[in-house]
């Protein structure tokens, strides 16, 4: 009796151990392992392995194996009466010796009589079959008592739920992958639209075309060196794309007149931005808010801007973008009335106007962008692209830059002193 | 090589007894560093393999499944394994499990 209570303490101890592995460990071939090593050690047992089955495959793989020996197989296939006895037998021990009927044992007889294995535990865990764990012979030669099958059953139904956990979790995370994939589709969907847009808004305006287009890789640009996230940037490219899309109801004439408008038809053109607003309120927007750019791409720090004359603090900030990218492309394209502005005089007007129009640091960070691209540090060759090569080999635009940078935002007091005593060195004019 | 698990018998590897520190770690998965320690010294040609439990104050489940690990090497390859050092209680918990079966206790 005293050998059995000492018996009981230690695979009680040996059953404590698992539990707290399997809730603790979340390297899950480790988990198996030692929960073989505590099995096989509260009992004495020689050897003796784990096993997770396949649902598909219908094969009990292995997962821990100790003392089985090489040729012992791997993988274990188990036929329809198998699965349905194994269920219906739930999570105890079947002695290998008597179930010889099933045709499971028939199949491996040779390999699990090789190892004297003498117990099977199919691993039953809400009626379903997660695993199985194979036992050999106990190092005592004794058999195995009802006691012990009881402990067994109970580390079994640990080591079972720990399966079906791990199962779960690998069916959650296939089915967060295909929401991810599901998720990209509607996204790259969500840009081809917003694309079609752009060109539609800009089919409009045969001056103009390809101004929002032009307009959403401006704000994506500026956006990406102001050091934004991923999705962030995308938000206010699509801000860009969109910002005119209140143009659409605005008369082609009015859009198109190769002159400057009057105040009449200036009226209806300003009302762009709020009917821009009212058409794209309705839609849900990942990431930013398309509405109120279109609504504020025409708002200037000083107040003086409109539709509603908001101050600096009172202008959402992708609006303030989107101004920056919409003003910068109207510079820089041929308009009706008047050819483009050739690079530095826009460089100067940037400057001029931070900090009454636009904000500074979206000025700097977007000149600094273009910089970077100038300087080769950038080879993605943004600008570019939108600007053509000879715009960007002005000349004398790289100093101007520079200089230009230096004064809106010296990165040191030493660099600014040494920029302001070679200012008239410079060849800026 | 087993860090704490010093050999003893540098001069005659084949054929002769080998030492092996048990120490603390025998209880943790890493113990079965132990167990390939015991193999391949066993693959090797030791015939007697001794376990010292000097450093070893108890044995729980894990352990047990280790040496049993080695055991069942040994009895494959023929070889004799030793227990030394073995205190008492851990000496009934072998009993109890059937080790001594296999095993000299020293
Ligand atoms: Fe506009
Ligand atoms: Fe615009």
């Amino acid at each position: 009796m005293a050998e059995h209570s000492h018996k009981l303490i230690h695979a009680f101890g040996a059953l404590a151990e698992l539990g707290h592995e399997i809730t603790n460990k979340n390297n899950f071939q480790e988990t198996i392992r030692t929960s073989l090593h505590l099995i096989s050690g509260a009992l004495g047992i020689m050897r003796g392995s784990v096993a997770r089955y396949s649902r598909f495959g219908h094969e009990l793989n292995m997962l821990a194996i100790r003392g089985l020996g090489d040729d012992f197989p791997l993988s274990l296939s188990l036929c329809s009466e198998d699965e349905r006895q194994f269920l219906s037998n739930g999570l105890n021990p079947i002695e290998i010796s008597q179930a010889k009927v099933l045709p499971f044992f028939q199949v491996y007889d040779s390999s699990f009589e090789r190892r004297s294995l003498e117990l099977f535990v199919p691993l039953v865990v809400r009626d379903e079959i997660v695993g199985a764990i194979f036992l050999g012979e106990k190092a005592s030669g004794d058999p195995y008592t009802n006691y012990e099958k009881e402990i067994i059953c109970a580390m079994g139904h640990h080591i079972g739920v720990a399966i079906a956990q791990r199962n779960l979790m690998a069916e959650i995370e296939r089915q967060a992958e295909q929401n991810r994939l599901l998720f990209d589709e509607m996204r790259s969907t969500y840009h081809d639209t917003v694309k079609a847009f752009a060109a539609a808004i800009d089919c409009k305006d045969k001056y103009t075309e390809g101004h929002s287009v032009r307009v959403g890789k401006f704000s994506e640009i500026i956006a990406a060196e102001m050091g934004w996230g991923n999705d962030e940037v995308e938000g206010a490219a699509v801000a860009g794309y969109l910002h005119d899309v209140g143009k659409l109801t605005v008369e082609r004439k009015i859009i198109n007149a190769p002159y400057r408008i009057n105040a009449k038809e200036s009226a209806e053109l300003n009302k762009h931005p709020s009917v821009g607003f009212e058409i794209l309120q309705p839609i849900h927007h990942p990431f930013t808010d398309v509405p109120l750019a279109a609504k504020y791409h025409h708002e200037r720090l000083d107040g003086r801007g409109y539709p509603d004359g908001l101050f600096d603090r009172e202008i959402p900030y992708i609006a303030k973008i989107v101004n920056l990218a919409d003003s910068f492309d109207a510079m820089t394209t041929d308009r009706p009335y008047r050819a483009r502005r050739g690079a530095k005089d826009v460089i100067e007007d940037l400057q001029r106007n931070a900090g009454r129009q636009f904000a500074p640091e979206l000025v700097t960070a977007f000149l600094g962008g273009l910089l970077k691209e100038l300087a080769g540090e950038n080879r993605e060759k943004r600008f570019r692209r939108l600007l053509g090569r000879e715009y960007m080999e002005t000349e004398g635009i790289r100093d101007k830059l520079r200089y230009t940078l230096n004064e809106m935002a010296p990165t040191t007091p030493m660099t600014y002193v040494a920029a302001a005593a070679s200012v008239s060195e410079l060849p800026i004019h | 090589m087993i860090t704490t698990a010093s050999t003893v018998d540098p001069v005659e590897p084949a054929a002769q007894r080998s030492i092996i520190f048990a120490d603390g770690y025998l209880n943790k998965l890493s113990g079965e560093r132990i167990e390939y320690e015991c193999r391949r010294r066993l693959e090797t040609g030791c015939r007697e393999l001794e376990l010292n439990f000097s450093n070893t104050e108890i044995v729980n489940s894990i352990g047990i499944s280790i040496l049993l690990g080695v055991i069942d090497t040994a009895s494959d390859k023929g070889a004799r394994i030793v227990f030394s050092e073995v205190n008492d209680e851990t000496v009934e918990l072998f009993e109890m499990l059937g080790l001594t079966k296999h095993v000299v206790i020293e």
